[in-house]
């Protein structure tokens, strides 16, 4: 569905994304971790349209889609929420949904009725407070309506359960779930290992702008590069010894 | 539906007023509060419903006054077939401005100062070439007969202008229940966000200019109907663009009736000061500046704002 060729980007000295290859198959959830400043929202950012690499390309069912306008993509389908959401304030849970929804539905009757669907999808209650005045997690579901209320069939979550407490984020695994199950293909940057693990059916770990491994969840725990990577150089060695000491 | 209704109640109001008012000065006072009601309007759409705030909107006032009147004047056109030119050179000129400040991005303090310099520059030009008449300006001949849009009395006029704030009743409210007014909305609170959800940022914005130059234009078409002249310093000065954005900044931004609100509010004011203090110049003045400062502080969100939260 979406296929990533050896992208790069460069911010002044900076080398965020460095040959970074990746797909996403079609309806399924994929992840994409990795520690701080690894370069996943950047990479979201140009998938999504937002920001064009300095080399690579991004393919979208199939076409190449690299440097096309976020609009443009949105209406192709490929929606994104942002990881410091960033809601319509002065405007009611109803009329940021809409905003999604009319994408599809000039009518304004039938951008409201939609909101009001995909804001139960998504549980979220109390169509008429300001989105000003919502909680966190709240404004994290409103993010995920309103992409989803664009239809899409690919939806980028960047970081959707951070700021959440164990509670919340056990929530929210089902409403996912169930987005995958409607045929949403979800591409989601997630910090919470508890929820890759439960959802993701494929991980990719960026660290430093490369991507450093890639494969089913199970396997990726267990990948020494990666746990070097989360826990700094010889990380991984220590660990295993650790490990035969207690067995022994 | 309700501010359907309002909108309504309020036009047959207006309507009916030269029927039973016949004093020259309250049909002029009227006249007036929906002059300034107009420029108010016109300004909301771009800065209230849009969250671009201009402070050139002379430009598209001034636009629509040279256009009509050099028409009128140069080329002996009917003032009713000079009305659309003038409101169709009013939503160029917002086009054209828009086009060149929003493909570069401008927003805030960067955006303001580009619009006053586009005034400006047309200030000056007005005041070079020779079709505009120069700093002389130009004067309307006299031709008295609603044919040619000099009417003998006040409510002539009125209607006119009625007219004109009704159009730009049924665009704010449109604004408020349209989907372009939903995209207009979505640009002003985020426009990342906004183009994550499929909002054309660019072309929303130009809409919004377009439209709010056009409303700008024919409050300039009135303004040289209803004074029959124009020179450069009232078309594209300064003044005309402060008119244009105190009254929805005291009335309510990106409401329905704060423009209304903010027109009758300040125009009373400025009616008031001046009876109050005829003799010492500049008195009025100070009082008319120190209430506006106590509106902005005291009320942020206009004199629609403070009636909403009375009636939630």
């Amino acid at each position: 569905m979406l296929e990533v060729r050896g992208v790069s980007i460069r911010f002044g000295g900076v080398q965020a994304l460095d040959g970074v290859s990746l797909a996403v198959a079609a309806g399924g959830i994929t992840a994409l971790i990795g520690p701080n400043g690894a370069g996943k929202s950047t990479l979201f950012s140009v998938v999504s349209g937002f920001l064009a690499p300095n080399a690579g390309t991004v393919h979208f069912l199939g076409e190449d889609v690299t440097g096309v306008a976020p609009h443009r993509l949105c209406r192709m389908g490929i929606a994104r929420t942002f990881q410091i959401v960033q809601p319509f304030a002065a405007q009611t849970v109803r009329e940021n949904i809409a905003v999604g929804a009319h994408l599809a539905r000039p009518s304004r009757r039938e951008a409201l009725a939609h909101a009001e669907r995909v804001a139960e999808r998504v549980g979220l209650a109390q169509l008429d407070k300001l989105a000003a005045n919502l909680t966190v997690a709240a404004r994290k579901r409103l993010e995920l309506a309103r992409a989803l209320a664009t239809g899409p069939k690919l939806l980028l979550l960047d970081e959707v359960l951070a700021g959440l407490n164990p509670n919340e984020v056990a929530a929210v695994l089902p409403v996912v779930r169930a987005i995958r199950d409607s045929g949403v293909t979800v591409f989601m940057i997630e910090h919470v290992m508890q929820a890759v693990m439960n959802l993701a059916d494929t991980v990719f770990v960026l660290n430093e702008g490369r991507l450093i491994a890639g494969g089913p969840p199970a396997q990726i725990a267990s990948d020494a590069r990666v746990i070097e990577a989360y826990l700094g150089h010889g990380a991984a060695e220590r660990l295993r010894r650790a490990a035969e000491a207690a067995h022994a | 539906m309700r501010e359907l209704a309002a909108i309504t109640a309020l036009t047959i109001v207006v309507a009916l007023l030269p029927a039973f008012v016949t004093s020259g000065f309250a049909l002029n006072l009227a006249i007036m509060v929906l002059y300034t009601t107009l420029l108010g309007q016109a300004w909301n759409v771009l800065a209230g419903f849009g969250g671009q705030f201009s402070f050139g909107h002379a430009l598209f006032f001034g636009t629509g006054a040279y256009a009509s009147a050099a028409l009128q004047v140069h080329l002996g056109v009917n003032a009713w077939l000079a009305l659309p030119v003038a409101i169709a050179c009013g939503a160029a000129a917002g086009a054209f401005v828009g086009a060149l400040s929003f493909r570069y991005g401008l927003r805030g303090s960067y955006f303001a100062l580009v619009t006053l310099a586009f005034a400006e520059v047309f200030r000056i030009l007005a005041n070079s070439v020779a079709f505009t008449g120069g700093g002389v300006g130009l004067l309307l001949p006299l031709k008295e007969s609603a044919a040619n849009l000099q009417f003998a009395g006040k409510a002539g006029f009125l209607y006119l202008i009625l007219a004109f704030v009704l159009a730009g009743f049924l665009v704010s409210w449109w604004l408020k229940h349209s989907r372009f007014g939903a995209w207009l909305a979505a640009v002003r609170d985020s426009e990342e966000s906004a183009a994550a959800l499929g909002v054309d940022v660019f072309r929303v914005k130009l809409g919004a200019i377009a439209l709010s130059a056009a409303l700008m234009s024919a409050g300039g078409f009135f303004y040289v109907q209803y004074f029959h002249y124009i020179d450069p310093h009232i078309a594209y000065g300064p003044a005309v663009s402060v008119e244009a954005l105190l009254g929805p900044i005291a009335g309510g931004l990106g409401t329905v009736f704060g423009p209304l609100l903010g027109a009758a509010m300040l125009q009373l004011l400025g009616e008031l000061t001046r009876n109050l203090a005829g003799d010492a110049p500049g008195v009025s003045l100070v009082v008319y500046g120190v209430v506006l400062i106590g509106m902005v502080t005291f009320l942020p969100r206009g004199i629609a704002g403070l009636i909403a939260r009375r009636g939630a």
